[in-house]
């Protein structure tokens, strides 16, 4: 490593270094940092908490009589999802997709007659790297017959509750939160109005921008900072967010999704939804996807066409939630970074490693 | 120059807002589990200095700057513009005011400082973080006061004013921090 360093500074460019001690000393300090670079980026204290969250939530689902189910990581189809995209792999000189969610082969499962059923283990998105993405994360999944998305919710908090003292929980309609935190119905604002808003808050301009796009802006920087310390769950989506969730009207006589988010003190922590079950509105959303990736310019994989057909099989009605356990992990260990919860991240650690 | 996308942009990285060179302070990867991904980027406006704060859908792209950062000697003062010369080619560079800025008190003949330049011209100067000065000008040093602190203001050869130790005198030669203009001890 010192000769290292001396070759560097011996070269044309180290001429620079000379210039300033401190560079020096700076130079310095990342060659020992490199040293470290086998180490875990969790320390050895959370990876024994993460067993025992792992654990605990395991022990949640055993109690109340859910089965695990280990699907594959592996498909040879993915999701369609204009805004994920499935890192992409050669299995036996075939195209093959890491899957972002354990979703369309647990419907299968939920298809044939499963019951109840979770999921905990990896899942893959490309292109996500930051303090709270990272491309391999840890997902728990859940789905339960006969029920909606209000049970649904209910069965997060009571998840959480033994974890978070004195944890505070509240309920909010999109529109409401929304309406508090910007003055605009996210529902009905005019389109200009919306573009307006959300240009004003980026400083860039989305004049030309969907209204799903501003308002996924908007809610990102003006809405979720506004959210309460504590559980705080968001439900009936805009319909233009429905995602894979039904869309149904609401008592005020808006088109709304079926789906809610779960925010643990403002951190984005888990999507559900009050599934759709109906095969011919499952394929026009595959389809309408498909149009929006390609005119993005994005890859346009196969349509998931056993999935449709466990659909026309018959998906008994249920409801369905993700949860990232890394972030879970971060908020009860007040981590700054979602590397700091995994025992090996690719992420950047809030020291810059 | 090159197009930046948002994945690219890095700390340092130096790309074009608005018609202006920025550098980039930060950027945050924002992205809403079932939505459009996000970046909220700090940059710093190379030409005032002052930090903007912008967010683009992730891929968005911007135009990089050309500006590069160069050691030169600064040369002297013409009375409107300060001359920089380029210690390998002798090319020289002349700077108005508004682009010496704060710089200008720091800057002692013959000594290499960082000139900045964006598309070929001066941008900004950066004095090295510590200069050694002569004091032109102070109040006589006083006897008997040097242990309990006291500071008076010096005027240096360049013609900055620091707060100085009192025994110090006419004379004597006191190394600065630039970046903060605090006296650091006696050269």
């Amino acid at each position: 490593m010192a000769l290292a360093t001396l070759f560097y500074l011996g070269d044309n460019r180290g001429k620079m270094a000379w210039l300033s001690c401190e560079r020096v000393f700076w130079e310095f300090l990342l060659s020992l940092d490199r040293k470290a670079h086998w180490r875990p980026t969790a320390t050895l204290e959370t990876l024994v908490q993460r067993a025992k969250l792992l654990s605990h939530l395991r022990a949640h689902f055993v109690a109340t009589g859910a089965i695990e189910v280990d699907v594959p990581v592996l498909a040879e189809s993915c999701v369609s999802d204009l805004h994920i995209d499935c890192l992409q792999t050669s299995v036996n000189d075939s195209v093959q997709y890491l899957q972002s969610s354990p979703e369309y082969y647990m419907k299968r499962l939920l298809a044939y007659g499963c019951g109840s059923i979770y999921y905990l283990g990896k899942a893959f998105r490309d292109g996500e790297v930051g303090p709270r993405h990272n491309p391999e994360f840890t997902m728990l999944e859940w789905y339960r017959p006969g029920w909606d998305e209000h049970q649904l919710m209910s069965e997060v908090a009571a998840l959480l509750s033994p974890l978070i003292a004195d944890l505070n929980t509240v309920t909010y309609s999109y529109g409401q939160v929304f309406e508090e935190a910007t003055g605009l119905d996210p529902h009905v604002a005019d389109l200009v109005a919306v573009q307006e808003y959300a240009s004003d808050l980026s400083g860039s301009s989305f004049a030309q921008e969907s209204r799903s796009t501003c308002l996924d802006l908007i809610f990102s920087l003006a809405v979720e900072p506004t959210l309460q310390d504590g559980l705080v769950f968001v439900h009936d989506y805009p319909a233009c967010q429905s995602a894979l969730a039904r869309v149904d009207t609401n008592s005020c006589g808006r088109q709304v999704a079926r789906r809610f988010e779960a925010f643990l003190n403002r951190m984005e922590l888990a999507n559900g939804y009050y599934e759709l079950t109906d095969p011919v509105e499952q394929k026009n959303r595959f389809l309408e996807d498909m149009r929006l990736r390609k005119s993005a310019g994005k890859s346009e994989p196969p349509v998931d066409e056993k999935l449709l057909a466990a659909l026309s099989h018959g998906l008994p009605g249920c409801a369905g939630v993700a949860l990232g356990v890394d972030r879970l992990l971060m908020q009860l260990l007040k981590l700054d970074t979602i590397a700091e919860s995994m025992p090996f991240a690719q992420g950047v650690m809030s020291d810059g490693r | 120059m090159a197009n930046y996308s948002t994945n690219e942009f890095r700390s340092g990285l130096k790309v074009m807002l608005d018609g202006d060179p920025c550098s980039i302070v930060e950027n945050e990867f924002v992205k809403p589990g079932k939505g459009q991904a996000f970046n909220r980027v700090r940059l710093r406006n190379l030409k005032t200095g002052r930090v903007w704060e912008r967010t683009f859908k992730s891929g968005d792209s911007l135009e990089g700057a050309d500006v590069t950062d160069r050691d030169m000697q600064y040369l002297y003062n013409d009375g409107e513009y300060w001359h920089f010369m380029e210690p390998d080619t002798f090319e020289q560079h002349q700077a108005d005011a508004k682009i010496v800025g704060d710089a200008a008190q720091w800057l002692r003949e013959q000594d290499t400082v960082i000139v900045t330049l964006y598309n070929g011209a001066p941008l900004s100067v950066m004095p090295p973080n510590h200069v050694e000065l002569e004091i032109v000008e102070t109040d006589p040093g006083l006897k008997g006061d040097t242990a309990q602190g006291g500071t008076k203001p010096a005027t240096l050869a360049t013609g900055a004013v620091v707060k100085v130790p009192l025994f110090l005198n006419i004379g004597d030669v006191v190394r600065v921090d630039t970046r903060t203009g605090e006296y650091l001890s006696r050269a």
